[in-house]
């Protein structure tokens, strides 16, 4: 059944966010990021920031021992918010999500701030600008932290049942594999008989042979 | 066919329309009109006794009206249901006075007059559109004499000519005489690759499809004279060219230039007038038959279908799939798939894979016996709301429900929504909150980046899958352009709410940028319609209170396009150069004052 997610969102821990411990990683992305950026410069200049309890500059974020260190952090400085300045959350989101979720932590305490795709990489020949936007980013993204909030993805009864709209070539073969799975199909057809266009024909290309 | 007819788990519903569908994946609840038969689909043997006993002649759909059937008939031999079916339109009636002969004729009492129709209910988790194709009618543009001269047909026609269960076992006959043709051509891209006649697109099918009717011909009837009229033979799939190059070493004549003109002669012939590009020559042929290669268009469902299901539809009017590479049979409709020519037009063997593919991706959702929803989605403060319908009228997915009439607050149904944000962008009185993207948490970002040193830095919005994708396609591809750029990711372009661009303005940004995805491609079905309207509104309210309109930019860009990214960024720093301090500074001034 669907959980319903204002009873999560607004429990009273999260609904304000009123004690946010935000880790901050800058990731390193061996030369990708630190070349252009100053990593480690970025971390300690937010590391003052409100809420931010620790800031630092990682090597590989999204290695096994870049996430260990996180995971350790998460433990040991009682963390409940994590910032990822790295590469596109388009890539490691997930990755991220994934290990905030085995530290114990709602997936969508996490933001990350773009600092390869959209920083070191499109603004390799000017260091100190780079590194200013990555700082403006970082930041960005702890003022998102801190009021971020844990969902809860609802979980949606499936019906194994599946409806197929047609009955030609196309129709029938999805059936058939659907059905062949275990899976109940429901076919709607217009025409009194199945087969559809392929019926009308004869031999059918490439092999010619016939096609019912 | 007969596998799919005798499968325990199908359940065939002939003679029958979806009219209704309701819900979201996992859960849709569909309604199915079921025409009546008169005939018991389980008890009829289709022995065809009360055919036999039919008076009411009628032409032959199956057939493309070459033959005739009864009122009361089979379909076709292979039919599945193996069962008769009567057509109450063209049936005598069930008046022993006027005829009744079927009921008479029926041993086993199958036939039943007093069957109405019926409407069914079913749930189901998923759906796969395969609605198919609809032939092109050569009677709209009628340049080649389709309505006018017998002996032109098309290639469904010639089909039923030459198939063995066909009107004439299978023996090629010329309609006006009935006799055999000695010469016959086929002409191409009927209804097809032509901007002003038909249809713009290629139907894909057609040029193998009158490959395969010459090699039937001249397996048959060596002698025969047969010429293809074609612009350009597309013999791209596997084992195809190996079938064209037996075909033309066979004989067939391929005559590149699509006839100009079609003639009849005394002696039912056809002369045809074509100009042969490949030697520039205006050459005549005389041909006792035409075939028409007619193209492939949707199905006439396909609108309604799109209305029920919120689907969307390419130019050419087929089912647009969610992405053309990655997702090829995937909906954006979550739980919808599609399979074969509704999508596009394409072969058995495509559509087989298709069909596949559809079943797994369906599979893949129904083998669970729950199902994730998304978490970003939104919630309306029932106290807030004036059920004003505004949210409802926006949702792209139909997923809020409010009666503005009876002033009952909205409510989002959480499976339906997809997490989009334009119905929080849209609130007037802010009682819709988008989660994971709260106006706190976008206001706060706004706020952090503009706090310093904000007459440097261009603020810029981009959506989830396009812009803010392109952005990353820029940096993989290391192109370089200006670093003052920050990017505020949303889901969508219709999250972008007014009142992040008059804090952007008012906190002294001198430019703002919001991106998304090109019209036709947003990932919300059409939200960012919603965000021309908005941007429009505000560059408006921007003039009347005297600030510059240009200020704020509105571009699309999609995933692909890191080169545009780089130049749209370029393109709003000299826009940002442009903007002095003073007017900056009169721009605060006057937004505070406005407060």
């Amino acid at each position: 059944m669907t959980t319903p997610i204002s009873t999560i969102s607004q429990s009273a821990a999260y609904q304000t966010g009123s004690d946010p411990r935000i880790g901050v990683y800058v990731c390193h992305c061996g030369l990708n990021i630190a070349q252009t950026v100053d990593c480690d410069g970025v971390a300690a200049a937010v590391s003052g920031l409100s809420g931010v309890a620790i800031a630092k500059g990682i090597g590989y974020a999204c290695s096994e021992p870049g996430q260990r260190e996180i995971r350790d952090d998460i433990e040991k400085h009682n963390l409940n918010r994590i910032v990822v300045g790295s590469c596109s959350p388009r890539l490691h989101e997930p990755t991220f999500r994934q290990m905030l979720i085995a530290a114990g932590l709602n997936p969508y305490l996490l933001e990350m701030a773009n600092l390869r795709e959209q920083c070191s990489w499109v603004h390799m020949k000017d260091p100190a600008a780079a590194t200013a936007k990555a700082l403006d980013l970082v930041q960005m993204a702890v003022a998102r932290a801190r009021d971020l909030a844990p969902l809860v993805e609802p979980k949606l009864p499936m019906t194994q049942r599946a409806l197929v709209i047609g009955g030609g070539v196309a129709g029938i073969q999805a059936a058939l594999d659907m059905a062949d799975n275990g899976y109940e199909v429901v076919m709607v057809e217009k025409q009194a008989s199945i087969g559809g266009v392929m019926a009308q024909l004869d031999k059918t290309f490439p092999t010619m042979d016939c096609s019912i | 066919m007969t596998d799919a007819g005798r499968h325990p788990r199908i359940t065939i519903h002939t003679l029958s329309e979806v009219v209704g569908i309701k819900g979201y994946v996992g859960n849709f609840d569909v309604q199915i009109v079921k025409k009546a038969r008169y005939v018991d689909e389980k008890e009829c043997t289709a022995c065809g006794d009360c055919a036999k006993a039919c008076p009411v002649v009628r032409p032959d759909e199956f057939n493309m009206g070459l033959s005739s059937r009864r009122a009361i008939y089979s379909p076709f031999p292979q039919a599945v249901p193996s069962a008769y079916v009567l057509n109450p339109s063209e049936c005598l009636g069930n008046n022993p006075v006027v005829c009744s002969k079927c009921l008479e004729a029926c041993e086993k009492k199958c036939i039943d007059f007093h069957m109405s129709d019926q409407t069914l209910s079913v749930r189901v988790g998923t759906v796969v559109v395969a609605t198919g194709l609809m032939p092109h009618d050569p009677r709209v543009l009628d340049e080649y004499g389709y309505t006018r001269f017998e002996n032109v047909l098309t290639s469904l026609e010639f089909e039923r000519l030459v198939n063995a269960g066909g009107p004439t076992q299978g023996h090629l006959l010329r309609p006006t005489d009935r006799k055999r043709p000695k010469s016959i051509g086929f002409i191409q891209c009927v209804g097809s690759r032509s901007a002003r006649r038909g249809k713009a697109y290629c139907s894909n099918i057609c040029c193998m499809n009158t490959v395969k009717s010459t090699l039937v011909l001249k397996e048959h009837y060596p002698d025969m004279a047969v010429k293809v009229f074609y612009i350009d033979i597309r013999a791209f799939g596997k084992g195809f060219e190996d079938l064209y190059t037996r075909s033309r070493r066979q004989g067939v004549h391929y005559v590149r230039g699509l006839p100009g003109h079609v003639e009849e002669m005394a002696d039912g012939r056809l002369r045809v007038a074509v100009e042969n590009n490949t030697g520039g020559t205006l050459d005549y042929y005389d041909l006792d038959m035409l075939v028409l290669a007619t193209g492939v268009e949707p199905a006439p469902s396909t609108h309604k279908l799109q209305e029920m299901l919120g689907l969307q539809l390419t130019s050419d009017g087929f089912f647009l799939e969610a992405h053309p590479k990655l997702q090829p049979v995937d909906a954006a409709t979550r739980g919808v798939f599609y399979a074969g020519c509704a999508e596009s037009p394409k072969d058995i063997k495509e559509s087989v894979t298709q069909a596949s593919a559809a079943a797994v991706r369906a599979i893949r959702l129904m083998q669970a016996d729950q199902i994730a929803a998304e978490a970003i989605t939104s919630e309306i403060d029932q106290a807030l709301c004036k059920a004003c319908g505004k949210c409802a009228e926006v949702c792209p997915y139909n997923a809020i429900t409010v009666d503005p009439k009876k002033k009952m607050p909205a409510q989002v149904a959480k499976a339906a929504c997809s997490g989009c944000g334009t119905c929080a962008a849209e609130c007037p009185f802010g009682a819709i909150t988008m989660n994971h993207y709260t106006d706190q948490q976008i206001g706060n970002q706004v706020g952090t980046l503009l706090a310093d040193r904000s007459a440097e830095k261009i603020l810029a919005f981009a959506c989830n899958w396009c812009s803010y994708a392109g952005a990353d396609y820029a940096g993989v591809s290391r192109l370089q352009y200006p670093p003052n750029v920050r990017l505020i990711r949303t889901m969508c372009s219709g999250r972008v709410d007014e009142k992040f661009i008059w804090q952007g303005f008012a906190m002294g940004a001198p430019v703002i940028l919001v991106s998304g995805c090109h019209i036709g491609d947003c990932h919300y079905i059409n939200a960012n319609q919603w965000t021309v309207k908005r941007i429009e509104k505000v560059r408006k309210k921007m003039e009347k209170r005297g600030i510059r309109s240009e200020r704020l930019q509105l571009e699309w860009i999609s995933a692909a396009e890191g080169v545009r990214f780089a130049e749209v960024m370029t393109r709003m720093e000299q826009l940002r150069r442009s903007v002095s301090e003073q007017e900056i500074a009169d721009t605060i001034a006057i937004l505070a004052k406005d407060k």
